[in-house]
């Protein structure tokens, strides 16, 4: 018996890495803007009124899907059967039908703070959600969540005054486990906050494509 | 719990690995992983120990070495290791940090048998 030991230093993930830059290579390309948003469930993920295209992650049902559909846009379902995650390589699946003349286009990741964060998807910019009911003090309960996110967005603002929930604590905690995240305070029901983040989603695409121009 | 998702992946490696190095069987793999990294090493052992039966990993071993987050603070050169997830400078309060390790998910080595 013969044994050999091989160093390898491979990366466990390296290939979702992979197949997540030749995502996010060929969409810039085309000069679309991915953004990749991670939440719990029922954290108002996605509430779109907006020119864009939709990537729902779900467990379960093409429910969330037919919601966006319902409103003129286009969205396919990944339904994982119960994986908590989305990967690389569900997303290189529906590539090649997603329209080349689109601004934005969102990916809606199964609601887990753990789990999706490890997965690069070939977005530009990822985004956390947290919701008001959720508390305030997520970001260093989930730190990998909100140390690979490019921006948080606290939503459903309108229950502030209902609930218990520290806004200054949780900016200030976000802050600790990422000082370079920019947060957004919404409120869909009030439509409040929506615009600086849509100028913020809009700055994004600009940048993009000037770099591509 | 997407250490099972995780664990596929490496095999899709080991399986390469040994195909290339012509193996009979994986004796041993030594994985590392970050205090960072989104997994929890133990939930990655369990997940391992399941996915092995009947693979050429059957009989291996895992041993998986933790490696802690660890930071320097780019504007007094500070090192820190941290436990705590706090990305801000003990000695000086500076934000400007890089991150030295911790994040890492890496299949370091494999010992075959040939």
């Amino acid at each position: 018996m013969k044994k050999k030991e091989v160093l390898v230093l491979e990366e466990l993930l390296g290939s979702n890495k992979k197949i997540a830059s030749e995502i996010r290579e060929k969409l810039e390309k085309k000069g679309i803007l991915t953004i990749n948003l991670l939440g719990s469930p029922g954290a108002e993920k996605l509430k779109p009124d907006y020119k864009i295209a939709v990537i729902e992650g779900d467990i379960e049902t093409e429910r969330d899907a037919e919601r966006i559909r319902a409103k003129g846009i286009s969205a396919w379902q990944i339904i994982t059967g119960g994986a908590c995650h989305l990967e690389a390589k569900m997303v290189a699946k529906i590539f090649p039908e997603i329209p080349a003349d689109l601004d934005f286009l969102f990916i809606e990741n199964v609601g887990n703070l753990v789990c999706p964060a490890s997965y690069d998807l070939g977005e530009n910019i990822r985004c956390v959600l947290l919701s008001v009911p959720e508390g305030d003090d997520k970001p260093k309960k989930y730190p990998k969540a909100f140390t690979t996110s490019d921006c948080l967005v606290i939503t459903k603002s309108d229950l502030l005054p209902a609930l218990p929930f520290n806004l200054e604590h949780a900016q200030k905690e976000a802050l600790q486990v990422n000082p370079k995240l920019e947060i957004f305070t919404t409120s869909a029901l009030k439509d409040s906050g929506i615009n600086e983040l849509i100028e913020y989603f809009l700055s994004g695409l600009h940048k993009l494509r000037q770099k591509n121009a | 719990m997407h250490e099972l998702s995780i664990v596929a992946s490496l095999f899709e490696i080991l399986e390469e690995k040994a195909k290339e190095k012509k193996a009979k069987k994986i004796l041993s793999v030594k994985l590392k992983v970050g205090a960072l990294s989104g997994v929890v090493p133990e939930f990655l052992e369990t997940a391992f120990n399941i996915y092995k039966e009947d693979t050429i990993a059957a009989e291996s071993k895992l041993e998986i070495e933790k490696v802690p987050l660890k930071i320097r603070c780019q504007q007094c050169g500070t090192e820190t290791v941290k436990d705590d997830f706090v990305f801000i400078c003990e000695k000086c309060d500076s934000s400007e940090l890089k991150t030295l390790s911790g994040t890492e998910l890496l299949l370091e080595k494999i010992e075959m048998e040939i």
